[in-house]
């Protein structure tokens, strides 16, 4: 019997076949003059949720790579003077701190924009490293199946029955947390889902003609894996991958809202909420701003990823 | 059927033994115990003579047998904080996370079905729209986040419900819904497309040709196949549950098992984690279990 790890499609309530566009072969039969990419594009400039998606998306990155530019302030200066004045839309705030200040007196806007900095490092070398790992266990599970995939199957089960939050702190608190060590805990963690759909995918590009050639023709099987499969799953992983960014990126705000994650003084916005809680029933806007912007990036990179699988699903099933 | 239980059972034994070794592993892996335990001032006497008092300098294998021997017998050894015996301390602790966890997937359900069913029915108008948005936000909100605006406008501003802690039913309202609502999206897609595929379905065409009323074709053929996935998947939500909740409980200062990892986790008071994490899995692991021989015994499909 192939162990069947029941939970981890349930658990997202996404079947891996949901995640899954089909291999582009059968895609698009009536635009056979199209290339995929050319179609995927046009269709993404008429999905309402990509184009929001990317757009905000967008726009968060290009803060982060312009802070030193757009920051209005010195993320770390503080200013014991000026602790907590509220955001402009207060009676009492000025144009001066736009969002306002932190209980040290530190611009609000200028540690949300580092922070940003923070919250895409994170998610994007979180999801690099648990994609590696997911991608090469799922890889090799559908590509051989057998005794590779119940091994394979019975680690993600494994993984899955390991409470994550719980784990990550004490594995964090242990090292001793800090952005790094936050990045390499979450990579080693958030695979499975990586695995569950790679491992999908692979099985049905498997039996696809171009596999079968490319193994008549002698080809290694590392090379088949590399060249020939892993490009057709791709549209798969690049979906998956979204999710676990998004996933990562909550996570540490938890971690860091717990203490045990990003440490002071960085601008993490879980922290910053962490360092507001107390004053939250008096400045409530001291918790609001980085909540908001915590939702609007992990909305932004959800509403990008659901419009990745939409557009590059076959004709008629989107 | 038979088969199929005894061959599912084994597996999730196996798992069990695997996680608690791995989590074994894990936490003696990723520091020096008897120097976090010691803490920053100790000198290194102090150290040696911790370790050999919690037989950290025995072989890392002779440690997890004498851990897992005992773990067997739910003994899991003496807080080091609280000189108590790490399972009453759990089992003090344990009813609250229960509690939570219980009350948080009955909200959960409570909504996740009927808009699931409502979205399934009412496809593509603004009703579907609504609950995709619904589903789409609650994936991107930060659980403790929503916990704390909960507090703000519940207990500050309209003064309905309390703070923080866990005297009353009335402390579990806002921790529950924050906790349920992380859970609700999942749900609510898996009603959704379980309807839409059971709605599409010969059988419930033949109740409709047979001129029964919709109210009943929707609820006694559709809904009921349509939500047997759905309680498998509710078992599975349930154990992720628990596991989430050590930041729902740090929030509304719940004195439940989520506290307890956390603060232990902080004090560096190791039985009590390594305890917390090993009593989650095997929840977890039960929950699975269940749940997949529960959809064997109504799939007969399932069991090949």
């Amino acid at each position: 019997m192939t162990i069947q790890p029941a939970s981890p499609p349930a658990a997202s309530g996404l079947a891996p076949e949901m995640l899954i566009p089909a291999p582009a072969e059968t895609a698009a039969p009536l635009a056979p003059a199209r290339s995929p990419t050319a179609l995927a594009l046009r269709r993404g400039l008429h999905h309402g949720g990509f184009l929001i998606g990317a757009g905000i998306l967008g726009l968060i990155v290009l803060a982060a790579l312009a802070a030193p530019l757009i920051a209005p302030h010195d993320p770390y200066a503080q200013d014991v003077s000026r602790r907590l004045i509220p955001p402009v839309w207060h009676a009492k705030g000025s144009w001066e701190h736009v969002l306002g200040t932190d209980k040290l007196g530190r611009d609000y806007l200028s540690r949300l924009i580092y922070g940003s900095q923070i919250s895409l490092l994170i998610g994007l070398s979180a999801a690099l490293i648990s994609g590696i790992i997911g991608t090469t266990l799922g890889i090799l599970a559908g590509y051989f199946g057998g005794r590779v995939d119940a091994l394979v199957s019975y680690v993600v089960t494994t993984r899955l029955a390991m409470p994550v939050v719980l784990v990550a702190l004490a594995m964090a608190s242990l090292v001793g947390g800090s952005l790094k060590v936050v990045v390499l805990v979450l990579g080693l963690l958030l695979w499975d889902r990586f695995a569950v759909v790679t491992r999908a995918a692979t099985r049905q590009v498997r039996g696809q003609d171009f596999v079968a050639a490319a193994q008549a023709s002698g080809f290694g099987t590392a090379r088949i894996l590399v060249q020939e499969i892993l490009p057709n799953i791709m549209n798969a992983l690049i979906v998956v991958a979204t999710l676990e960014m998004a996933h990562a990126i909550l996570l540490e705000a938890a971690l860091s809202f717990l203490g045990l994650g990003v440490q002071p003084p960085l601008p993490s916005w879980g922290l910053m909420i962490a360092e507001g809680k107390q004053y939250m029933f008096f400045q409530p806007w001291v918790i609001t701003i980085p909540g908001v912007a915590l939702l609007v990036l992990v909305l932004a990179i959800n509403l990008l990823g659901d419009g990745v699988r939409d557009i590059t699903a076959p004709e008629g099933r989107h | 059927m038979l088969g199929f239980a005894l061959r599912r059972i084994l597996v999730a034994i196996s798992v069990a033994i695997t996680v608690s070794v791995a989590s074994f592993l894990l936490l003696h892996l990723s520091g020096d115990l008897a120097t976090a335990i010691a803490g920053p001032e100790a000198t290194g006497e102090q150290i040696a003579a911790i370790r050999q008092q919690y037989g950290l300098d025995q072989p890392l294998l002779v440690q997890f047998a004498d851990w897992a021997g005992r773990a067997l017998q739910l003994d899991f050894g003496n807080s080091f904080y609280f000189r108590e015996r790490v399972s009453d301390l759990i089992a003090s602790r344990l009813p609250v996370t229960l509690t939570l966890g219980v009350v948080a997937l009955c909200v959960a359900l409570f909504v996740a079905i009927p808009l699931g069913v409502l979205a399934a029915v009412r496809r593509d108008t603004w009703i579907d729209r609504t609950a995709l948005a619904v589903s789409v936000l609650g994936q991107a909100m930060p659980s403790f986040w929503f916990g704390l605006t909960l507090i703000m406008i519940f207990s500050v501003n309209l003064r309905w419900l309390p703070v923080s802690g866990n005297a009353t039913w009335k402390h579990f309202v806002l921790p529950a819904v924050a906790l349920g609502y992380y859970a609700m999206p999942a749900v609510m897609r898996l009603t959704r497309n379980g309807m839409l595929e059971v709605l599409a379905s010969d059988y419930v065409r033949t109740a409709r040709a047979k001129g029964l009323p919709p109210r009943k074709v929707l609820v006694r053929h559709a809904l009921r196949n349509a939500v047997i996935p759905v309680i498998a998947l509710a078992a599975v939500q349930f154990g992720f549950m628990l596991g989430g909740s050590i930041v729902i409980e740090a929030v509304f200062s719940l004195q439940g098992l989520g506290q307890l990892a956390w603060e232990s986790i902080a004090r560096n008071d190791f039985p009590v984690v390594q305890a917390i994490v090993l009593v989650l899995a095997m929840i977890y692991i039960a929950l699975t279990l269940a749940a997949d021989l529960l959809n064997a015994l109504l799939d007969p499909r399932l069991r090949s």
